[in-house]
């Protein structure tokens, strides 16, 4: 299929960015989003010019590297995919895509269509870990029983992979479901309970701290999410905060 | 507690809380209201009341205007806040793929909602204020059902209340449902919540339309 594509362009993080288009002949559906990027950029690097700087690693969906709102949407049409999963078979012969980098305040653009997420990382060193005696008589983790909900329910918070999607996708720029995802995971079990008042306490302040928006439960988050992270996790986080908030 | 203040999760709890109180305030307006239709005599009876109880004058009217001036401060605050955590918006922004139109869009069908209380507050709360607290005008038990109708001759009064309601029904489809979500109630008992919300919502602007209009048609 042919394409027109309309691309952020934007050669460093102070510069002004603008849409640029291009076409691309001859793309498959198998292809994925980021093969179709790849085409182009060999077309661009061909002719001498420079080529389009994305995101990307592992190319399997799991590390949470590559980004990009495509046609609106972060990661594209396609559910529960990243733009690394996201197949060309999605869209048609003829069509105009819009590709952009993930927007927030928060995550300014480093080149292109790469941003700096580096917030998500200070949000996580807040307060995102336990604490575990490694000094050589480490208990396993198994040897402490868990509910088997909230084992669930802890593990499929933990399935985030830290894209940032639910950024780009909430109309406030809120990076509610990232940080109830990881607040989530540890809340729920029993290792996690010593630090559960500083960490909920740390982390919002952090996020708040980014100049992340403020959630307004639209849901776009849950929908956008690749892993599909369920708004229960803001609900809990939300409980969390208020218990530690009137306990500390 | 400091932090509690200053922090995002603080806010949309105080929204969500001073949201319900006035959808408490809703149900109890709506219920005056809908005497009217069916006796003069009931909604003189309740209005009198509301209208010379201590209690409801000078403690429950303070904190119910606390509580809008409350709510629409913090939603304008939200609105600005949220609007700077994107410097640059997006060229093509596909909202509707992932979030209904009523929750992007609360600051509009609020704005609606404000006006309306604006043209509320000038037919009959500042009448009301000016007649006990200005004039000291003689009490007089019969008054409020002759002052109703005569608010509802007009057909374009009518007609901006009926619309008002309808933007009242489109807030309060997203604001009252997530309101449960905000103060951490997301459980096995979520889905009903949100339905009863969702049928608040709707049955309950309708009803003040079908008083508005009823109150027009009928003389």
């Amino acid at each position: 299929m042919n394409l027109t594509l309309k691309i952020w362009r934007q050669s460093d993080a102070k510069s002004q960015g603008k849409i640029v288009d291009y076409q691309v002949k001859g793309i498959e559906g198998d292809m994925s989003f980021l093969e179709m990027l790849d085409v182009l950029n060999e077309q661009l690097i061909n002719k001498g010019e420079d080529p389009v700087v994305f995101d990307h690693d592992c190319r399997e969906g799991i590390c949470g590297a590559c980004s990009l709102q495509i046609n609106g949407e972060p990661h594209g049409p396609d559910r529960l995919v990243t733009t690394c999963q996201l197949h060309m078979r999605m869209f048609k012969d003829g069509d105009t895509i819009y590709i952009e980098p993930f927007r927030a305040k928060a995550f300014p653009v480093i080149k292109d269509l790469m941003v700096d997420r580096s917030s998500f990382d200070r949000i996580q060193h807040a307060g995102g870990y336990i604490s575990v005696n490694t000094s050589g008589n480490t208990i396993d983790a198994n040897a402490i029983p868990v509910n088997k909900d909230d084992a669930d329910s802890a593990f499929e918070a933990a399935t985030c992979i830290g894209c940032g999607a639910c950024v780009a996708a909430c109309k406030n720029a809120s990076a509610m479901l990232f940080t109830s995802a990881k607040v989530s995971q540890f809340a729920l079990l029993p290792q996690g309970k010593i630090e559960a008042t500083d960490r909920v306490l740390a982390m919002v302040n952090q996020m708040d701290e980014e100049g992340f928006g403020n959630c307004t439960n639209t849901g776009a988050c849950e929908i956008e999410c690749p892993k599909g992270i369920s708004l229960e996790n803001i609900a809990r986080m939300n409980r969390e905060y208020l218990k530690a908030s009137l306990k500390g | 507690m400091g932090g509690l203040i200053k922090s995002s999760i603080a806010r949309k709890v105080a929204m969500a809380l001073s949201g319900l109180f006035l959808v408490f305030f809703l149900l109890q307006h709506f219920t005056i209201n809908l005497t009217s239709i069916f006796s003069a005599e009931i909604f003189n009876e309740l209005s009198h009341f509301m209208g010379t109880n201590p209690l409801v004058q000078f403690a429950l009217q303070p904190v119910l205007i606390f509580g809008v001036v409350f709510h629409f401060v913090m939603g304008f605050v939200l609105e600005i806040k949220n609007r700077n955590a994107r410097a640059v918006n997006y060229a093509k922004y596909n909202g509707g793929a992932n979030a209904s139109w009523m929750s992007r869009n609360m600051i509009y069908s609020g704005l609606v909602v404000l006006a309306f209380l604006g043209l509320h507050f000038y037919d009959f709360w500042i009448p009301e204020m000016v007649h006990k607290y200005v004039e000291f005008a003689p009490e007089d038990a019969m008054r409020y059902y002759p002052e109703l109708l005569h608010k509802f001759e007009s057909p374009i009064r009518t007609g901006i209340y009926v619309i008002s309601f309808v933007f009242l029904a489109l807030h309060l489809w997203h604001g009252f449902a997530s309101s449960f979500q905000s103060v951490g109630f997301n459980n096995k008992y979520s889905i009903a919540a949100t339905k009863f919300a969702k049928a608040f919502s709707i049955i309950i602007p309708l009803g003040f339309i079908i008083v508005s209009l009823v109150l027009h048609f009928t003389h």
